[in-house]
């Protein structure tokens, strides 16, 4: 990789204030993607701006009915967090099986959502939980925040601060994993609240996604079997040497019925 | 160029590092710890786990000055002289290796595992947590039969 300045900001502020003096500047979290992206040349920035010294970033909140989980919490403290599993159980199970041990503790949820890997897993919660992603400059809600493969709503100077998921009354996560880096081949993750049910779809298709023709059938009957007449659009599927599109489509149903299943 | 001080198996230590300077380039070649190894350099293979203040990371994987202020263990920290630290002694015993690549970065590990989930560890415990080590040689079996002797003669 090349070399490049480091920063070591205390608070948010200066963190941003790095980044608009940089000539080509990253944040850099848990730098379990961006290390890597850095050692191939992917990315080679004029400035690294570190996020772990940074107080206010780290640590869950419980706020009456939804958690607020700090961009710097790693994958393995929500995994470990006894208000997430009482909250969202479905949240720290997804953090439990990101990766492995030792990417768990450096990795961290801001890191995964910023980066928006079409095969990463907490996009799919933040979709399905309808959760709200808080910056340095706004709020921006799920729907909105992811645009495209490895695209978000961010701005180049804009830090996520948390995000906050609001409790669901039952919720799985379901994930056809690759064995080998246990990204997601397809994961869905299904909330229902009262009569509402979300479902986000993660390593099926460029970018994580609402599963809009499966929350219509879902809504009005919660089972499996309800599935069968919902069509998945084959062309708009990912293909590569792990799984055709065909073989991607089946999955989504599939994980989804195996969500549903969970949450009932 | 950038200083930085930390504790590496409980001495303290600095020197200076470029920015883009591993914490395993640091470990192997300003330290001389190559007990430390790099099999991938991609972040998959788990060679290079080190415990930074007790929890396993990939050294490969992070910069040294990330490690800035953090207490490091090798596998370099754990015998105490010629005494071999108890999951040291068990991969000697269940013959836990082959070429031995792998291994520092499965004893590393493996205390990670032990921390978190106590020293009376089943198979499926141990597989799962060791997803993040790869062997070419042994067929994991008689490394998952180490961890779970190491750990359990860690509690006695
Ligand atoms: C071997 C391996 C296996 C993995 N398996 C999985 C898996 O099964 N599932 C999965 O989902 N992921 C997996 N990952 C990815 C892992 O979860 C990463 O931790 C995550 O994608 C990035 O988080 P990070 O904290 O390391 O971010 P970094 O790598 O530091 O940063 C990633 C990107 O996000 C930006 N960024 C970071 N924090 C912020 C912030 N607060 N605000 C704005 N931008 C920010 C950075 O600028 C960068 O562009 C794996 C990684 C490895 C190495
Ligand atoms: S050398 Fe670090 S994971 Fe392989
Ligand atoms: S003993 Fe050779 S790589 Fe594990």
């Amino acid at each position: 990789m090349y070399d490049f300045s480091y920063h070591n900001p205390d608070s948010v502020a200066g963190a941003v204030s790095a980044m608009n003096k940089a000539e080509d500047g990253k944040f850099v979290a848990g730098g379990q993607t961006m290390l890597p992206t850095m050692k191939h040349r992917l990315a080679s920035p004029s400035d690294i701006i570190v996020l772990g010294g940074i107080a206010e970033l780290s640590g869950i909140t419980v706020d009456g009915d939804s958690i607020s989980i700090g961009a710097m919490t790693t994958h393995a403290e929500v995994a470990a967090s006894s208000d997430v599993q009482a909250m969202i159980p479905a949240l720290a199970a997804l953090a439990a099986n990101i990766g492995d041990p030792a990417v768990r503790n450096c990795g961290t949820i801001g890191g995964s959502v910023a980066n928006n890997d079409p095969a990463a897993d907490y996009p799919a919660a933040v979709i399905a939980l309808g959760a709200t992603v808080k910056t340095s400059k706004r709020e921006i809600s799920a729907d909105d925040f992811f645009t495209g493969m490895f695209e978000t709503a961010l701005e180049e100077d804009e830090l996520i601060t948390a995000i906050s998921f609001p409790k669901a009354d039952a919720a799985a996560y379901m994930k056809f994993e690759n064995p080998a880096s246990r990204y997601a081949i397809v994961g869905v993750f299904v909330a229902k609240t009262g009569d509402d049910v979300r479902v986000g779809i993660t390593g099926a298709t460029p970018c994580a996604h609402r599963g809009m023709r499966l929350e219509g059938v879902l809504n009005s009957n919660f089972s499996g079997d309800a599935l069968e007449s919902v069509e998945i659009p084959v062309d708009k599927m990912n293909a590569d040497i792990h799984a055709s599109a065909e073989y991607r489509a089946h999955l989504v149903k599939v994980m989804t019925r195996r969500a549903v299943a969970a949450c009932s | 160029m950038p200083v930085i001080n930390l504790r590496v198996n409980g001495n303290p230590v600095s020197g200076e590092v470029e920015a883009r300077t591993l914490l395993v380039q640091f470990l192997r070649d300003n330290l001389r710890l190559t007990g430390t190894h790099v099999g991938c350099d991609t972040s998959q293979c788990g060679a290079c786990v080190v415990l930074m203040d007790g929890k396993s990371v990939k050294s490969c994987t992070m910069l040294a000055m990330m490690a800035d202020d953090c207490d490091v263990t090798t596998i370099e920290g754990l015998a105490n002289g010629s005494e071999l630290h108890r999951m040291q002694q068990a991969f000697m015993d269940n013959h836990g290796l082959q070429c031995g690549f792998c291994t520092p970065g499965m004893i590393m590990s493996a205390l990670d595992i032990v921390e978190r989930n106590g020293n009376d560890l089943d198979e499926a415990t141990i597989r799962r947590e060791l997803t993040g080590n790869i062997c070419r040689c042994t067929g994991y079996h008689n490394i998952v039969k180490a961890v779970k002797a190491g750990a359990k003669a860690m509690g006695d």
